[in-house]
């Protein structure tokens, strides 16, 4: 809307259905366009316009349409597109999905309104990430390495820990050198119960008055979940590239978020995609994954943690399937880790940071870091491969070095991977590796180099001698 | 409706997604863009029915209000082609992006409108021919040397000819005219082509040379041929994107055109700084040089994800009608196929499978048929061709959805990317079980006459050596590995060391991110000559385990990682491990 309209007034929809309100011959109506409506008796509802017709409008309604008669409504099309009011003075707020106040004070002032819906960053305007992020989680930090600017979703299942683990990573976060940062947490439709297990970890950790928080919970309107990330990360893009802050953005949860998605694509009677998902998900999950990045010529930098939950832990589900097109990478939660007590359960194998080089080497952690990576997944891989054939073949079956790298991946995932929530830095993480690499004759490490080695030779031996 | 009411001006009657509908059409023609709303965005016609006219929108229709004003342009899309192009990145509508940010800031706004390109750029023409001469379409009127000595061939457009009565040559701004014609016209540097419009030709030809792709398992096991077509369909996180890079980066083309479809924003940003700064590794010059990047990530407007692929291939035909080698690296033709998709739904058109629509198929067949090798219209005689690299991303990996069955049906090659192999970080993660190539005989006996004259036989014997693997693994996973005979676990072994020193290239080792056909083939031998050498150590009496493996593979894999000055000295330490590979042996 290139000139702002003014605001006009109907009475009678034509009808509803569900989310949707259908308003007959609404002049000038905007796509996107903010609508009221008001019923005698009931608050007002908001809305927005999603299909702009000479004949025949619809609206998307945010709230609860229960109760709704379409006949007697009064719908007022206000002239404004949906904008999220953003500013520093957010910092340590909690908002609605809608924007509306969630702590009892005053609706934030705000500094500048950007528009709900964003606008692609130009990619020539884009830096490539490569500044290290130090989760102090080895399974990312050593093999899964996290960059600022990167979008890196947790894969979960039901009842898996994404968000204890979303809170380890938000509080050991800290930028490297000091750096300005800031967390924008955006709740969708989980429980009370869930929202609390990430608050109270934070608040604990005292950076709640470097966070904003947009907390659309499973009993908050279900259409709400579809502007809640939108506001979230119009808020990020302005601490990131107006006050050149590192925000960090946590999304959870991605599900809930296409389901409410495929209810309108339903109500609208739109020709369903796989599993009765729109067609268009992609492309609208991409809308908003693609807002992480870093600016040319701008201190700050958007980064984000998405959590899903794969419906019955299948990850070619449309939602990790689609995610996974467009994020930078996932970090994949595995149940039989969790049920062993692993914390974090993280499955290094489906796991990747597509980001990774671009954050390790030399100057950023260490220079031989990729190789160790390497060579530590190969071993890993191999001894996961021998323990599915353990259950054929019997341990007696396996080759002596099949055998070793059994040995190798247990130990890997008691002592890499399982850390608690006790915090590495990226050395310890390294050491860790190490250490268990030494276990392990010279033969097997195939990818690393003599002259690497040699830099490891007493701790080799002494290795060595033990394990004889 | 009276009849002064229909000559109206046209005016938008509803908005929708990137679809609009507008009345007072009844003059326009299918495909002809124009502007709608007070932004003045960019549209195209879809369908006409008496007055109105439907309309897919390039840019972000947020805003865009009822009754606002519909102004046609008079053409379909097309793009402006001409010197600059090259080194060049521009939008799914042929925008240079840089232009964008100069006018709209970081971010994008829909209503800018930006020249491909910039018409008061001034280089320096040669005329070819001499005054007098008579010109027909195609014909090559002169040069204009582009950034890093690219010799960029300037063409009389199709459709036109005539007798030239005067050249400008020298310093010319791009919007001057370099000739005029006896009947008045002028012709200039640039030529605009509509871009669903295949460009023409003089005549196709076989597919009977190599695209030398510098990686090993395509070159040797899956080659494909210049103005060929493959396919290389995999679930994410299996390297379609690092394989279409490395193939910008190292194939043997005089210009390559990536077109990242619907992908993602900070990769863009990645080839962008990556490719000004790698050398390609033949001339020397920045990779930026040779290519040109079309460039519409996922969060940009859907249906210009859709025009991006046709932007593209003009672009290239274009550079195969000089007389060049193009490639085009398309990532990812479901992006594209899923916009179709999406317009189609918007249409309410009749879906076919999966919601796709009915002409899916149909549309990637013409798409696949404007790769190829042809003669080119106009003197001099020259050829040129069209190569097609498209990446297909199916839904949770399975290969049976339509767009990449669409795809198969037509493309010459499937390099088939397999979750399986990129989890054990077997990179570039083909399945070469199931891939395939309809030209590898063909390139397999271009490369017996260019590099070496046992190519084909090294091929065969390493596609059994898998072949062989495949099937004793299923054996050993029943029986465990150490129940095997002794030649079927050297077997085992020796199919392992394929993999990794021939199959396996690290697009990230700057020593082997590039392989040339001599080293491949190199290699190839070499893990042959190990296998061949085991054999005959067992044959004489020798266990499995009396063969010193390791080493030898150790020596391979390093082999592989060096430099290409250090090759034969990393050879010869080879040859030294397997002619010892059995100790015991050498009495």
């Amino acid at each position: 809307m290139s000139a702002r309209q003014v605001a006009r007034t109907y009475r009678g929809a034509r009808a509803a259905a569900g989310p949707l309100v259908y308003v007959g011959a609404a002049q000038r109506a905007a796509l996107g366009e903010w609508v009221t409506l008001k019923a005698k008796g009931q608050p007002p509802l908001r809305g927005q316009v999603i299909d702009a017709g000479r004949d025949l409008s619809v609206v998307q309604v945010l709230e609860d349409t229960l109760g709704l008669e379409p006949a007697g409504v009064e719908i007022e099309l206000t002239g404004e597109l949906a904008h999220a009011v953003v500013g520093k003075d957010l910092l340590g707020r909690a908002l609605s999905g809608a924007q509306d106040p969630r702590d009892g004070q005053p609706r934030p002032i705000g500094e500048a309104i950007r528009p709900l819906w964003g606008a692609p960053l130009n990619p020539t305007q884009r830096l490539p990430p490569s500044d290290f992020i130090e989760t102090g989680i080895s399974a990312i930090d050593g093999m899964n390495t996290l960059v600022r600017g990167q979008k890196l979703p947790v894969f979960s299942g039901p009842g898996l820990p994404a968000l204890e683990l979303a809170a380890t990573i938000v509080e050991n976060a800290r930028a490297p050198r000091g750096e300005p940062f800031a967390v924008v947490f955006c709740a969708i439709g989980i429980t009370e119960r869930e929202t609390r297990t990430f608050l109270d970890r934070f608040a604990a950790s005292g950076a709640l008055e470097r966070s904003v928080l947009y907390l659309n919970q499973a009993q908050d309107p279900t259409i709400e979940r579809l502007l809640a990330p939108r506001a979230a990360l119009a808020c990020a893009e302005h601490l990131a590239f107006v006050h050149g802050l590192h925000v960090l953005v946590v999304l959870a949860d991605i599900t809930h978020y296409c389901e409410a998605l495929r209810e309108v694509a339903a109500a609208r009677e739109e020709v369903p995609g796989r599993r009765g998902y729109p067609g268009y998900m992609y492309t609208d999950l991409a809308s908003l994954f693609e807002r992480a990045g870093v600016v040319k010529g701008k201190p700050g930098s958007v980064t984000q943690l998405p959590i899903l939950t794969m419906p019955d832990d299948d990850i070619t589900h449309p939602i990790p399937d689609l995610t996974g097109y467009i994020t930078e990478g996932q970090v994949v939660l595995s149940r039989e880790l969790h049920r062993r007590g692993v914390f974090p359960p993280v499955d290094v194998l489906p796991s990747l940071s597509r980001l990774m080089n671009a954050g390790i080497g030399k100057g950023r952690t260490v220079p031989e870091h990729r190789k160790w990576a390497d060579q530590l997944y190969a071993l890993y891989a191999r001894g996961r491969e021998a323990r599915m054939m353990v259950a054929i073949v019997g341990e007696a079956g396996l080759s002596p070095s099949d055998r070793r790298a059994l040995a190798l991946a247990e130990a890997f995932e008691r002592e890499l991977v399982n850390q608690g929530t006790h915090r590495r830095t990226i050395a310890e993480t390294l050491e860790t590796g190490w250490r268990l690499m030494d276990r392990v004759p010279r033969e097997d490490l195939i990818k690393l180099s003599d002259e690497l080695l040699a830099t490891r030779p007493s701790q080799r031996a002494e290795a060595q001698r033990k394990e004889a | 409706m009276s009849a002064s009411s229909e000559r109206s001006a046209p005016k938008l009657t509803r908005v929708v997604g990137a679809l609009a509908e507008a009345t007072g059409m009844r003059e326009a023609k299918l495909n002809e863009l124009v502007r709608i709303g007070d932004g003045g965005l960019l549209a195209e016609v879809l369908r006409i029915t008496g007055d109105r006219a439907t309309l897919q929108v390039f840019e972000e229709t947020m805003g865009v209000a009822l009754e606002e004003p519909v102004a046609r342009e008079g053409e379909p899309l097309s793009i402006e082609l001409g010197p600059g192009l090259l080194g060049s990145v521009i939008d799914g509508i042929g925008r240079p992006l840089s232009e964008l940010a100069a006018l709209t800031g970081d971010f994008i706004l829909p209503g800018a409108s930006a020249p491909t390109l910039d018409k008061t750029k001034r280089v320096t023409f040669t005329p070819g021919l001499v005054e007098g001469i008579a010109v027909h379409e195609g014909d090559v009127l002169g040069t204009v040397v582009e950034r890093g000595g690219f010799e960029h061939r300037i063409l009389v457009p199709p459709g036109r000819q005539g007798q030239v009565t005067k050249f400008f040559g020298g310093e010319r701004a791009l919007s001057e005219p370099i000739a005029t014609l006896a009947d008045g016209s002028s012709l200039f540097l640039t030529q605009r082509w509509a871009v669903r419009r295949p460009r023409p030709i003089a005549g196709r030809k076989d597919a009977s040379r190599p695209f030398l792709t510098g990686q090993r398992v395509f070159d040797f096991l899956f080659p494909i041929a210049e103005g060929g077509t493959v396919a290389v369909p995999g679930g994410f996180g299996t390297g379609k994107t690092v394989i279409e890079q490395s193939l910008a980066k190292y194939a043997e083309a005089d210009v390559v055109v990536y077109i990242g479809c619907g992908e993602r924003g900070n990769e863009m940003a990645e080839v962008l700084h990556e490719f000004a700064r790698l050398k390609d590794p033949r001339h020397g010059r920045p990779v930026l040089d040779r290519t040109v990047l079309v460039v519409n990530t996922s969060n940009m407007p859907v249906a210009a994800r859709e025009s991006s692929v046709y932007l593209g291939l003009t672009i290239a035909e274009y550079f195969r009608d000089q007389g060049y080698r193009a490639a085009v690296m398309a990532d990812s033709l479901s992006r594209w196929a899923e916009a179709l998709r999406e317009i189609g739904s918007r249409l309410q058109e009749m879906p076919g499978e999966e919601g796709y629509p009915t002409y899916l198929a149909s549309r990637a067949a013409k798409l696949h048929e404007r790769a190829g090798r042809v003669t080119c219209l106009g003197g001099p005689q020259r050829e040129g061709s069209v190569t097609l690299i498209s990446a297909v991303s199916p839904p949770g990996g399975d290969f049976s959805e339509p767009v990449t069955q669409s795809c198969l049906r037509v493309a010459g090659a499937l390099w088939a990317l397999d979750p399986e192999l990129a989890h054990q970080r077997q990179f570039p993660a083909v399945d070469w079980h199931t891939s395939y190539s309809l030209y590898a005989e063909a390139m397999g006996q271009a490369f017996d006459a260019s590099c070496d004259p046992g190519w084909s036989k090294a091929r065969a014997e390493i596609v059994e050596l898998l072949q062989r693997d495949g099937e004793l693994r299923e054996v050993a996973s029943v029986v465990g590995p150490e129940a095997l005979e002794d030649k079927d676990r050297l077997l085992l072994t020796a199919a392992s060391i394929a993999r990794e020193v021939v199959l396996g290239q690290s697009a990230f080792d700057p020593n082997d991110a590039y392989s040339p056909p001599a080293k491949t083939f190199r290699l190839a031998r070499a893990a042959l000559e190990l296998f061949e050498a085991g054999k005959a150590a067992i044959t004489k009496g020798a266990g499995y385990a009396d063969l010193d493996l390791a080493q030898a593979r150790r020596a391979l894999a390093m082999m592989r990682d060096a430099p290409a000055t250090e090759l034969d000295a990393r050879a010869a330490e080879v040859s030294q491990r397997i002619a010892t590979l059995w100790r015991g042996g050498a009495s």
